[in-house]
């Protein structure tokens, strides 16, 4: 589970401690075993984890995640709200939320740094590059959160003996309906490469630091960086 | 401009709309096709005349009072639409808060790929758009293509130079869209205070990473800072993880062009690399001498930034008098 991933279980925590009456439930979508992350999940408090698994889930572009978390979704059952994290720790690609915010034809807050329930709306405070804004959204909805929003719990022993007994639904692409061929990656990666510099990469030595700094500033007025 | 593919560029903010269509030029031009930029509010015919200066043949321009500010549905609607009958070859979007779900969801109702924060655009001898991307945790760079039509991608701010605007001619299409309702409703907008001096204006910033033990130990990097006339800045952990500052400097951060980077304690994740690559000259302190900071740095100097700082602060005093 990523950190992003951890804040918004966090922040979902919160607001059942808060409501009370609410089913938590976490959903991941993965190619490997992810038993250790859900048993993390259900530790910190969720009630119940769902996970769809598929050998060819590596293969999955952003749109791909989206549609079999989506299916998954419906299969489930109703739900009031859908918190993910702003992106993932390994791409940060950042969209598969907004993907299924549109599967879902959900409207959605993304950003949002502070979060509360009143009644039927969600009441989110986005953060925005100039500016914050206050945005008010009747459930179901979707919300994307950042880092700033909470510290997630690390859970106690005694939470993570009481999650032993919590249930892990697996689920497979055949349960969902999932038509193999929305799965194809709709981009495609041509090449990684190590990224490229193009610096100067002197180092520079000498006997006490008042040497070394002495020759370092030489060098930064011979550049005409520092100076007159 | 040939034929009838287009090349389009839109984003929530003007200023990275100007920056992408200098690289939407070049791609329009190696595809022989028209930049098209797509601006969408109320009462901006003044931006469209900009847009055309700073490169784009055509501006297809909707003026609705439901569009007076950025909300994502009624956008998305119009941009749907609008991509949806004029079929464009590439839309270019701007990865910004608004921007990114904005795309995201496009791409979706469109049914296609999107290569995001894009930090290198180009076009192959396919006709194809590469986008090249940061990944794998920061370690790498992906060269990526889109296998389905419209070819989107997301361009972040700084990316890309900023043309040189210039009279040109270009044609502004003035078009009616139904607009969506939004769902969502904005009841308070708040202007952040920004500090006097921005940092991506900075000539020289001494900057701190995980080296740093304590956050009161700032003070060394605020008495260079101000020998030097320069700025503070400090990578994520940080700002995310210790709180020390509200701000950082990185892919997710701001990007920042000065003279002179003097980077204390960072290891050079290459998420904090890519938002100084435009620096002049790099100068890297670092007590790890395997630290990837120094791959990219100009001068290296392996030591304790608790003793190279303070003889660097004499050092600039005696040679700077």
């Amino acid at each position: 589970m990523s950190d992003f991933d951890k804040n918004a279980l966090e922040e979902a925590i919160r607001i059942k401690e808060k409501l009370g009456d609410v089913e938590l439930v976490t959903l991941t979508v993965t190619s490997e075993d992810a038993k250790a992350v859900l048993r993390e999940a259900l530790a910190m408090g969720a009630d119940k984890a769902y996970v769809v698994s598929d050998p060819s889930f590596n293969e999955l572009d952003t749109f791909g995640a989206a549609y079999v978390l989506a299916k998954a979704i419906q299969k489930i059952g109703d739900f009031s709200l859908i918190l993910c994290g702003e992106t993932s720790l390994d791409s940060f690609s950042g969209l598969v939320g907004s993907r299924l915010a549109e599967m879902l034809n959900l409207p959605q807050v993304s950003s949002v740094r502070k979060l509360s329930v009143e009644d039927e709306d969600i009441l989110a405070e986005r953060a925005l590059e100039d500016s914050s804004e206050t945005v008010r959204v009747k459930m179901p909805a979707l919300v994307m959160v950042t880092r700033e929003i909470n510290q997630p719990r690390i859970p106690s022993l005694m939470m993570i003996m009481k999650a032993s007994k919590k249930e892990i639904v697996s689920l497979t692409v055949d349960d969902l309906g999932v038509e193999r061929e929305k799965l194809s990656s709709k981009i495609e990666v041509m090449e990684v490469l190590a990224p490229k510099t193009e610096r100067k990469k002197i180092k520079i030595t000498g006997e006490t630091p008042q040497e070394i700094a002495d020759k370092l500033v030489k060098a930064l007025i011979q550049e005409g960086v520092i100076g007159r | 401009m040939s034929g009838n593919m287009e090349v389009w560029v839109y984003s929530d903010r003007h200023e990275l709309a100007l920056e992408m269509l200098g690289k939407g030029r070049e791609i329009a031009d190696k595809l022989q096709a028209c930049l098209a930029a797509i601006l969408l509010g109320h009462d901006v015919d003044e931006k469209a005349d900009e847009l055309i200066k700073f490169g784009a043949d055509k501006v297809y321009l909707i003026d609705d009072p439901k569009l007076v500010s950025f909300q994502l549905e009624p956008y998305l609607s119009v941009l749907h639409k609008l991509a949806a009958s004029y079929k464009p070859e590439v839309i270019l979007i701007g990865s910004t808060r608004n921007g990114k779900p904005l795309a995201a969801r496009l791409a979706t109702r469109l049914e296609t790929g999107c290569i995001p924060d894009c930090i290198r655009l180009s076009v192959d001898e396919q006709g194809r758009l590469v986008g090249e991307r940061i990944t794998y945790g920061g370690n790498a760079v992906a060269k990526i293509i889109s296998k389905t039509k419209p070819q989107m991608a997301t361009i972040p701010a700084r990316a890309f130079e900023k043309p040189e605007p210039r009279e040109r001619i270009g044609q502004i299409v003035k078009l009616e869209v139904k607009v969506e309702a939004s769902r969502t409703e904005i009841v308070e907008k708040k202007l952040l205070e920004t500090s006097a001096v921005k940092i991506e204006d900075a000539e020289v910033i001494i900057s701190c990473g995980r080296g740093l033990e304590k956050k009161e130990d700032k003070a060394l990097l605020d008495e260079l800072a101000a020998i030097l006339c320069g700025q503070v800045g400090c990578s994520r952990p940080l700002a995310e993880d210790r709180k020390w500052f509200t701000e950082w400097i990185g892919l997710s951060g701001h990007k920042v062009k000065p003279k002179l980077y003097i980077a204390c304690g960072i290891s050079g994740v290459i998420q904090h690399v890519a938002g100084i690559r435009d620096a002049k000259v790099i100068v890297a302190i670092n007590k790890d001498s395997e630290a990837p900071i120094f791959e990219v740095a100009d001068y290296g100097v392996i030591g304790n930034l608790y003793e190279v700082l303070p003889a660097l602060k004499e050092a600039l005093k005696k040679h700077l008098q």
